[in-house]
C-alpha cells in the first residue's frame, strides 16, 4: 500500500448525520488533509445501539450485518464517535459469537475501524495542524471512547498542535455526563441530576469551550450548560481540529 | 428484606430530593476514589495483583466442589461443622437451629451481606432470639430498622446528626442532655452498649471474606474489631458465607487481600485481618466451643459457567459502588434491595427475579467506571446488557419503549426509508431552531427537556448534502 492513499470509509454515526453535520465534514476535511481517500458508503445510518443497549440483540444484529456488508473493503473505517466505533469494535465481534462466518467478518472490520482522533494520531501519526483556535479548552472524555478505546492522550495530542488552544483539565474529565444513550429517556431525573454535576465540573475548569469526541454526550452537555445559562460553549473536537469553528457552538443559535 | 426494587424511579426521584443523602453522596464522591486511587498509585504492582486475584478465583470456580470438600473436610477435622444449604430458607434455618440448640437469647452480629441476603435477624427474631448488629454503621441502621445503602459502608447515607438524633430516641437510660456532638461521642457510647451485648450473647455470628480450603479457615477483615469479639466471646461462632467465598490457600487469601482493602476503602490493610480455625482446642485461652460454617448456594452454582459465572468471582469490596455515577447520584437505597450499585443490579435480577428487579440493569449508562475499578475485572456492563438482552426476550420491557424500538430499527434497517424520514425532520427541525440554536420543550422529549435544552439540528443531514456535494463534483 505504500506511495497508495489509504481509503477510509467513513461511520458518519447518525447523531453527526442528523444533528451535526458538520462535524462529518470536519472529519471528512481531516482525513482528506491527512491524505485519505474518503468514502462515505450511502447503505449506513446508526451502528445499532440503541438496539444492542436495549437488549433487543435481532435488531442490533440485522443492522450490523448492514454496516459489516457497506464496509467491508475498506483500509480503515473511521468514525467520530467513541462510542459508536466502540459498538462497531468491541461489541459486534461479540454479537455474532456463535456464528462463525459472521464473527469473522465482524472481527475484520472490528480490526480496521477506529475512532477520529486515534486514527489521526495513533494510526496516521498525524502532528501538524493548519488550524488556529485560540480558546481556552476543556475536554471530556466519552466513556465508551476513553474505556473501550483507550482514547485518552490522542485528541489532547492533537489540540496541542492546534495554534491557540490552552487546555484546562477539569476534575471530572473521566466522569460520566450521564446521557448513556436510552439511559437519559429512560431515567431523565438521575440523568438531569448526572449532566448538572458534569455542567458544575465544566464551569469550574474555568474554560470557555468543552470539547469532545462523541456528539450524544455533546448535546447532552450543551443542553444543560445552555439551560443553566453558563457562558461555555460546547464542540465536537474535530470541528476546532478541522479549523471549522465559524458556525454556532453546539445548542448556539444563529440569531 | 421486602424488596422495593420494582418502584425504582421513586424511590431514586425521593433520593435526589434528599438533602442528607446528596451531602452523603457528595462526600462518598471525594472520599473512598480518591483514597483508592492514592493508594493504587503506591503500589506499582497492582494490576498485576489484580491479574492474580482473577486468576485464583477463575481456578475457585473451576475446581469450585472439590474447593469446597477440601474445605469441609478441613473444618471437620478441627472440630467444627459445615452446613450446606441450598437457598436462604434452608440457611436460615440451619442457624436457627444452632442457636435454638444453644439456648440463645440473643445473638451478636458481625457485618455480613449474606446475613442481608437471607435476612436472618428478621428470621432469629420471628423466633424470639434477638440480634444485635456490632458493627458500627450495621447498628445505626439496625436501630432504624434501615437496610445498608452500601456493601461495605452500611451507614454512608446518614449524617452525623441523624445518627446523633438515633442515639437519643434508642439509647434508653442515658442523661438527656449527655454530650453526643462529636463523633467520638457516638461511638463511646456505642461501644458502651456494644460491650455489654458482646458479652451477653451466646452466640456470635459473622460473615466471611474468605473461606481457606487448605486450613479449613475463614478470613474476616473489619476496621473496628468487632468480628474479632463477636466470634471469640460467644459460647458457638457461625459463620455464614456464599459458596464461592472459597480460596485455595493462605497464599491466595494474601493476594485477594492485597487489592481487596485497596479497593474498598483505599486502606493498604484493614484494621483486623482475622483468621479463624475451629473451635477453641484444648490449651487455647479462648475461642467458641463450637464452630459452625453455613454455607450458602442461593442460586449461585447455577449461575456457574453461565452468561453470570464472573460476578461470582466478587470480593465485595463496594469499588463499584464508589465509582458508579449512577449510585453516586441516587445512593444505594433507590435500588430496593440488599445489593445496590453496579454489582447489586447484576446480582439482584437473579436473586429476586428480572421481573422484580428489572429497572437496575437498566439504571446505567454502561460508562464502564465499574469494570476499571473492579479488582476481580468481572465484565460488569456486560451483564448488565445480558440481563437486557433476557428482559427484552422474555417480553418484560414496557410496550411503548419496546413499540419505538422497533420502530426505529425497522427504519434503520431501510436506508433510503430513514433518510426521506430524516431528512424532512431534521429540515423542518433545523428551520425551526436555527436562531435561538435549542429548544427548550419538545414533545415527546419532556425528560430530556426538564433538565436540558434540546440543541436543534443544523438542519439538512450529512447523508443529504453529501449525495448533493457528490452530485455537484463527481
Amino acid at each position: 500500500m505504500a506511495g497508495q492513499s489509504p481509503h477510509v470509509g467513513l461511520f458518519v454515526t447518525c447523531l453527526v448525520d442528523l444533528m451535526r453535520p458538520s462535524v462529518g465534514f470536519a472529519a471528512v476535511k481531516l482525513l482528506q488533509a491527512a491524505g485519505c481517500a474518503v468514502t462515505v458508503p450511502a447503505a449506513q445510518t446508526c451502528c445499532g445501539q440503541p438496539a444492542y443497549n436495549s437488549g433487543d440483540d435481532e435488531d442490533a444484529r440485522a443492522i450490523a450485518r448492514r454496516v459489516i456488508a457497506a464496509f467491508e473493503g475498506f483500509d480503515y473505517v473511521v468514525a467520530p464517535s467513541g462510542s459508536c466505533a466502540g459498538t462497531i469494535k468491541v461489541h459486534y465481534p461479540r454479537l455474532f459469537a456463535g456464528d462463525t462466518d459472521m464473527a469473522k467478518r465482524a472481527e475484520d472490520l472490528a480490526r480496521r475501524t477506529h475512532e477520529l482522533t486515534s486514527f489521526l494520531n495513533d494510526v496516521l501519526q498525524v502532528t501538524d495542524s493548519k488550524a488556529e483556535y485560540r480558546a481556552k479548552v476543556t475536554y471530556h472524555d466519552t466513556c465508551s471512547g476513553l474505556r473501550e478505546l483507550a482514547v485518552k492522550t490522542a485528541p489532547r495530542a492533537l489540540l496541542g498542535g492546534v495554534k491557540g488552544v490552552e487546555l484546562a483539565e477539569s476534575g471530572g474529565a473521566e466522569t460520566c455526563c450521564g446521557f448513556g444513550g436510552t439511559f437519559c429517556v429512560k431515567y431523565p431525573d438521575i440523568s438531569g441530576h448526572m449532566v448538572d454535576a458534569k455542567a458544575d465540573d465544566v464551569i469550574a475548569s474555568g474554560a470557555d469551550v468543552l470539547l469532545g469526541g462523541d456528539l450524544g454526550c455533546l448535546l447532552n452537555i450543551a443542553g444543560r450548560l445552555k439551560r443553566r445559562g453558563a457562558a461555555v460553549g460546547v464542540r465536537h473536537v474535530a470541528e476546532v481540529l478541522a479549523g471549522m469553528t465559524g458556525g454556532p457552538a453546539i445548542g448556539e443559535g444563529e440569531g | 428484606m421486602e424488596s422495593t426494587s420494582r418502584t425504582f424511579e421513586d424511590n431514586a426521584r425521593k433520593a435526589l430530593i434528599d438533602a442528607d443523602l446528596r451531602r452523603a453522596l457528595t462526600k462518598l464522591g471525594h472520599g473512598f476514589p480518591v483514597k483508592r486511587r492514592m493508594a493504587v498509585e503506591r503500589l506499582p504492582e497492582f494490576e498485576g495483583l489484580r491479574d492474580a486475584a482473577r486468576a485464583i478465583k477463575e481456578d475457585v470456580l473451576e475446581n469450585l466442589d472439590f474447593y469446597l470438600e477440601r474445605f469441609e473436610e478441613r473444618v471437620v477435622e478441627q472440630g467444627g461443622q459445615v452446613h450446606w444449604c441450598v437457598d436462604a430458607a434452608e440457611a436460615n434455618q440451619a442457624v436457627l437451629a444452632i442457636c435454638q440448640e444453644a439456648g440463645a437469647r440473643t445473638v451478636t452480629k458481625s457485618k455480613s451481606m449474606i446475613g442481608e441476603e437471607i435476612a436472618i435477624n428478621e428470621h432469629l427474631e420471628a423466633n424470639g432470639i434477638t440480634p444485635v448488629e456490632t458493627d458500627l454503621g450495621e447498628y445505626i441502621i439496625q436501630l432504624r430498622g434501615e437496610p445498608p445503602s452500601h456493601i461495605i459502608a452500611p451507614a454512608i447515607h446518614l449524617s452525623m446528626d441523624q445518627v446523633t438524633e438515633t442515639f437519643r430516641q434508642c439509647h434508653d437510660g442515658l442523661a438527656a442532655d449527655r454530650e453526643l456532638s462529636e463523633p467520638r461521642d457516638l461511638l463511646e457510647e456505642a461501644r458502651a452498649i456494644l460491650r455489654q451485648k458482646f458479652l451477653a450473647a451466646d452466640v456470635g455470628i459473622t460473615g466471611a471474606n474468605m473461606l481457606i480450603a487448605e486450613t479449613g479457615s475463614v478470613a474476616v477483615v473489619t476496621n473496628e474489631g468487632n468480628a474479632d469479639l463477636t466470634m471469640t466471646l460467644p459460647r458457638v461462632h457461625v459463620v455464614i458465607a456464599s459458596l464461592e467465598k472459597v480460596v485455595p490457600t493462605l497464599e491466595d487469601a494474601t493476594t485477594i487481600l492485597r487489592v481487596l482493602a485497596r479497593s474498598a476503602t483505599g486502606q493498604e490493610t484493614s484494621v483486623y485481618t482475622t483468621f479463624a480455625s475451629g473451635p477453641r482446642r484444648p490449651g487455647d485461652s479462648d475461642g467458641p466451643e463450637e464452630f459452625h460454617v453455613v454455607l450458602l448456594d442461593n442460586g449461585r452454582g447455577a449461575m456457574l459457567g453461565g452468561d453470570f459465572h464472573d460476578v461470582l468471582r466478587c470480593i465485595r469490596c463496594g469499588a463499584c459502588l464508589n465509582h458508579c455515577p449512577v449510585y453516586g447520584t441516587i445512593g444505594g437505597h433507590a435500588y430496593g434491595w440488599v445489593y445496590s450499585g453496579p454489582i447489586g443490579a447484576v446480582l439482584s435480577p437473579g436473586l429476586i427475579g428480572l421481573e422484580e428487579a428489572g429497572h437496575l440493569p437498566n439504571a446505567s449508562t454502561l460508562c464502564g467506571k465499574c469494570e476499571e475499578v473492579c479488582p476481580m475485572r468481572i465484565p460488569l456492563p456486560k451483564m448488565l446488557r445480558h440481563w437486557r438482552t433476557r428482559q427484552f426476550d422474555r417480553d418484560l420491557v414496557p410496550p411503548a419503549s419496546r413499540a419505538a424500538l422497533k420502530g426505529w430499527a425497522f427504519l434503520a434497517k431501510r436506508p433510503a426509508l430513514y433518510r426521506a424520514a430524516t431528512g424532512l425532520a431534521m429540515r423542518l427541525l433545523g428551520a425551526l431552531g436555527r436562531r435561538r440554536g435549542a429548544f427548550r420543550r419538545m414533545p415527546l422529549a419532556g425528560g430530556w427537556t426538564a433538565a436540558r435544552d434540546l440543541p436543534a439540528p443544523e438542519g439538512a443531514t450529512f447523508m443529504a448534502q453529501w449525495s448533493r456535494r457528490k452530485g455537484a463534483r463527481p
